[in-house]
């Protein structure tokens, strides 16, 4: 065997560190999903009328639907009467109001995750919204956000506190008919963040969400709602971990990205959902439904994911380039180890003149796992001028993963230009022994080596991330090697 | 400091080093010459560890150890250095970057303290004027876009960083312009020192005369068929090898 493959082998020994279980007191309904569930959930939250009769439209419609088959992942069928849709660790009253009242244990547990929780903590300059099983925990820096009228705040805030924005944009881009799990989720979601940055607003912070599953057998739906207004300007991060548990976990979020004229999102994501043991016992299942669009002109959005955990992913974060001269982004990692699957890449849809794409995804297969893009560019007839550039690249580490790769392009109008290029390389065994004869252990060359392949990704991450990210990746395909 | 005893080694099954033998004081330099696919690569990466050269035969002793016992990034740690005859391209990977974590992995190693970010730039480019590399080199990534000579210069900067005990160069003449020469030559000389040794892989005499060796050796089909002081390179050059392959076979038959 060679010194890479075993070197690699020996990376596929890693230990998932988020994998502690917080032992809290949760309000907790029984799993099973009816009308009475959402009807509870939606009193719980204290919701209006509008909010519960859009979930029952939701949940009617997902009845009639059938889970997607098509895309290239395996599992045994969901029970959906088997999963918890609302647990909320318990408080005294409605809900904690300030940092004072969230349960210690509570902000012990994010501590652990390295979140800044504390404002005092987060002078990084990083506002987190913490949402832990069901409910969104505690908001940092909304005071300060509020005074230049930026709203950040939880979810189902959101729906109480501005439910003509949440009636709105809620639904605007991802209809509760789109998709199997977004209709799900429409029904059953619980909570998550919602962001509205006003007219000519830079929001002079990173915003970041994390999100913890914690309780057994509960499914994490998640809603996720960013409207910048024309010329607005937000960055948003959204980090993801849960314990380790035996079994599957399904997660089904949504989000929808709404940017007006002339408007700006970064949207980046650092997913490590838990991803299964070596035998691919456990694991997150992450079925997420992530679009954005680009209402006017000159709106810009940007997808950044580096997603390294979760046993089976499957989202394909979009843009929907309506204003003219709109430019959409998608910069994507996205690792597969041991068992994992993932399903990933990107929809751009250009509809407006002079739209732009672009898309940048580096898979990297170690172990048996398999990992896939799966991406369409989509110009229609009206996108006279439109421009899409994607690249494509697999890394593949041993011999046992898989890397499939599955580009749709639909072009009607002959005034667009569309250029598509992949490649598919096996780690160098050259790179890494020009490496080692530096000194590095083999541990450290597969690490350079990966992360100089992703490092147009990384590039595109905020600064405090793509270190995070960085090391993520290296304890992703950790193991100690050598 | 090395010593190679009847060396034999087989790449993908097919034998090259073929009985090789040959002593390395600290303190001297020896030439290595030889024709195209005498063996003298495949002896160079022998020594820096690259795993499917595998040796069936002999022995090779550094510093009074076993050399071929440890991996590839131990022996870099023990101060063997190899310029490679083709540098090897990592995209993504800034030069810097690899460079202060080669540094300081081989610092380690040697028990002294890691280089942080400022101490490390300092001492960087002071190397860098010596190997004649300009700055921008420190934030591309290595080697990557490189013209042959830049590479071989990148390759002069890494061993004039991590000062090896045992510097082997492969080719690191070859295709380079006089000035870029002249680089070579003084990125060897200034490493020069009785407690280190250098191996040079090369096919031309001229490297010879800015870098003055105590030893020239010819490698042929697997073995060195001729050794001598430097007026042997200088002989190569006028009459070729063939003359001394005909010796050397006639010397084993
Ligand atoms: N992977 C391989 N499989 C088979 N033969 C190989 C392999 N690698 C090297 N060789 C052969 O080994 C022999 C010695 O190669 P080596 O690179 O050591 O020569 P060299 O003396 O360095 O030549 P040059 O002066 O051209 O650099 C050559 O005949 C080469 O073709
Ligand atoms: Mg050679």
């Amino acid at each position: 065997m060679s010194v890479a493959t075993e070197s690699l082998d020996s990376l596929l020994k890693r230990e998932y560190q988020a994998g502690f279980v917080t032992d809290i007191e949760a309000d907790t309904l029984p799993p099973g999903l009816n009308e009475d569930v959402i009807r509870l959930i939606s009193a719980k939250k204290g919701e209006p009328e509008f909010m519960l009769e859009w979930r029952l439209k939701a949940f009617r419609h997902w009845l009639t639907m059938n889970p997607p088959s098509w895309a290239h992942v395996k599992h045994p069928p969901i029970d959906y009467q088997d999963i918890v849709y609302y647990s909320a660790p318990k408080t005294k009253k409605d809900g904690p109001k300030s940092l004072a009242e969230v349960d210690p244990k509570l902000l012990e547990t994010y501590e652990k995750l390295g979140i800044p929780l504390h404002e005092r903590e987060a002078l990084a300059g990083v506002a987190v919204d913490a949402v832990f099983d069901s409910v969104s925990v505690a908001t940092t820096f909304k005071d300060k956000l509020a005074r230049i009228g930026i709203i950040f705040c939880a979810f189902s805030e959101a729906v109480r506190e501005h439910p003509d924005l949440v009636q709105k944009y809620l639904g605007s881009v991802v209809p509760h008919t789109d998709n199997f799990y977004a209709a799900l989720n429409s029904a059953v979601f619980s909570d998550g963040s919602f962001v509205y940055v006003p007219k000519g607003v830079r929001c002079p912070m990173e915003l970041s969400t994390y999100f913890r599953m914690n309780a057994s057998k509960s499914g994490q739906f998640e809603r996720t709602l960013v409207i910048a207004d024309e010329g607005a300007y937000v960055s948003y991060l959204e980090g993801c971990t849960a314990p380790m548990r035996d079994e599957n976990q399904l997660h089904a979020a949504v989000v929808e990205l709404v940017a007006l004229k002339d408007a700006q999102i970064k949207y980046s994501t650092v997913q490590n959902w838990y991803p299964g043991d070596e035998a691919g016992r456990g694991g997150i299942y992450n079925f997420v439904t992530k679009r954005g669009i680009c209402r006017g002109p000159r709106a810009r959005i940007s997808w950044t994911q580096v997603e390294t955990g979760s046993a089976i992913t499957w989202k394909y974060p979009s843009v929907v380039l309506e204003g003219e001269e709109s430019v959409g982004e998608f910069y994507s990692v996205a690792v597969t180890n041991n068992l994992q699957q993932a399903d990933t890449g990107t929809k751009m849809i250009h509809i407006g003149r002079n739209t732009r794409s672009t898309i940048v995804s580096k898979g990297i297969s170690a172990a048996r796992g398999q990992n896939t893009y799966r991406g369409l560019v989509k110009i229609l007839k009206g996108a006279e001028g439109a421009r899409n550039h994607t690249q494509c690249d697999s890394l593949l580490m041993g011999d046992k993963c898989g890397a499939h790769t599955f580009p749709y392009i639909e072009v009607r109008n002959p005034t667009a230009q569309v250029e598509h290029e992949a490649t598919t390389s096996k780690i160098s065994e050259d790179q890494l022994f020009y490496l080692q004869s530096r000194g590095l252990s083999s541990e450290d060359a597969v690490n350079m080596v990966v992360n100089g392949f992703c490092k147009r990704v990384f590039k595109e991450l905020p600064m405090e991330f793509a270190v995070e990210a960085q090391k993520l990746l290296s304890v992703s395909l950790e193991g100690a090697v050598g | 400091m090395l010593s190679i005893k009847n060396l034999h080694a087989s790449v993908d099954g097919k034998p090259i080093l073929k009985g090789l033998s040959l002593e390395v004081k600290a303190g001297e330099v020896h030439a290595i010459m030889g024709p195209n696919g005498s063996g003298k690569s495949t002896l160079a990466n022998v020594l820096a560890g690259r795993e499917n050269y595998v040796v069936t035969q002999g022995e090779v002793i550094y510093r009074g150890k076993n050399l071929l016992a440890s991996a590839p990034e131990e022996r870099a740690r023990e101060g063997v250095f190899l310029a490679f005859q083709y540098p090897v391209e990592i995209p993504g990977v800034s030069n810097i970057y690899m460079l202060k974590a080669a540094l300081n992995a081989v610092r380690k190693a040697r028990g002294e303290s890691e280089l942080d970010a400022l101490d490390f730039i300092a001492l960087v480019k002071e190397r860098m004027k010596l190997a004649e590399i300009p700055e921008e080199f420190l934030y591309r990534s290595v080697n990557e876009g490189f013209s042959g000579g830049e590479k071989k210069r990148n390759e002069i900067l890494q061993m004039a960083l991590l000062e090896p005990r045992l510097a082997i160069l492969d080719e690191t003449d070859s295709g380079l312009d006089i000035d870029a020469l002249q680089v070579v030559a003084r990125g060897v000389n200034a490493l020069r020192s009785p407690e280190r040794a250098i191996v040079l892989v090369t096919h031309y005499q001229r490297l010879l005369n800015y870098i003055v060796p105590d030893y020239v050796h010819v490698l042929a089909s697997g073995r060195i068929v001729k050794s001598g002081d430097r007026t042997l390179a200088q002989e190569l050059d006028r009459q070729g090898y063939g003359w001394v392959a005909q010796e050397g076979a006639a010397a084993s038959a």
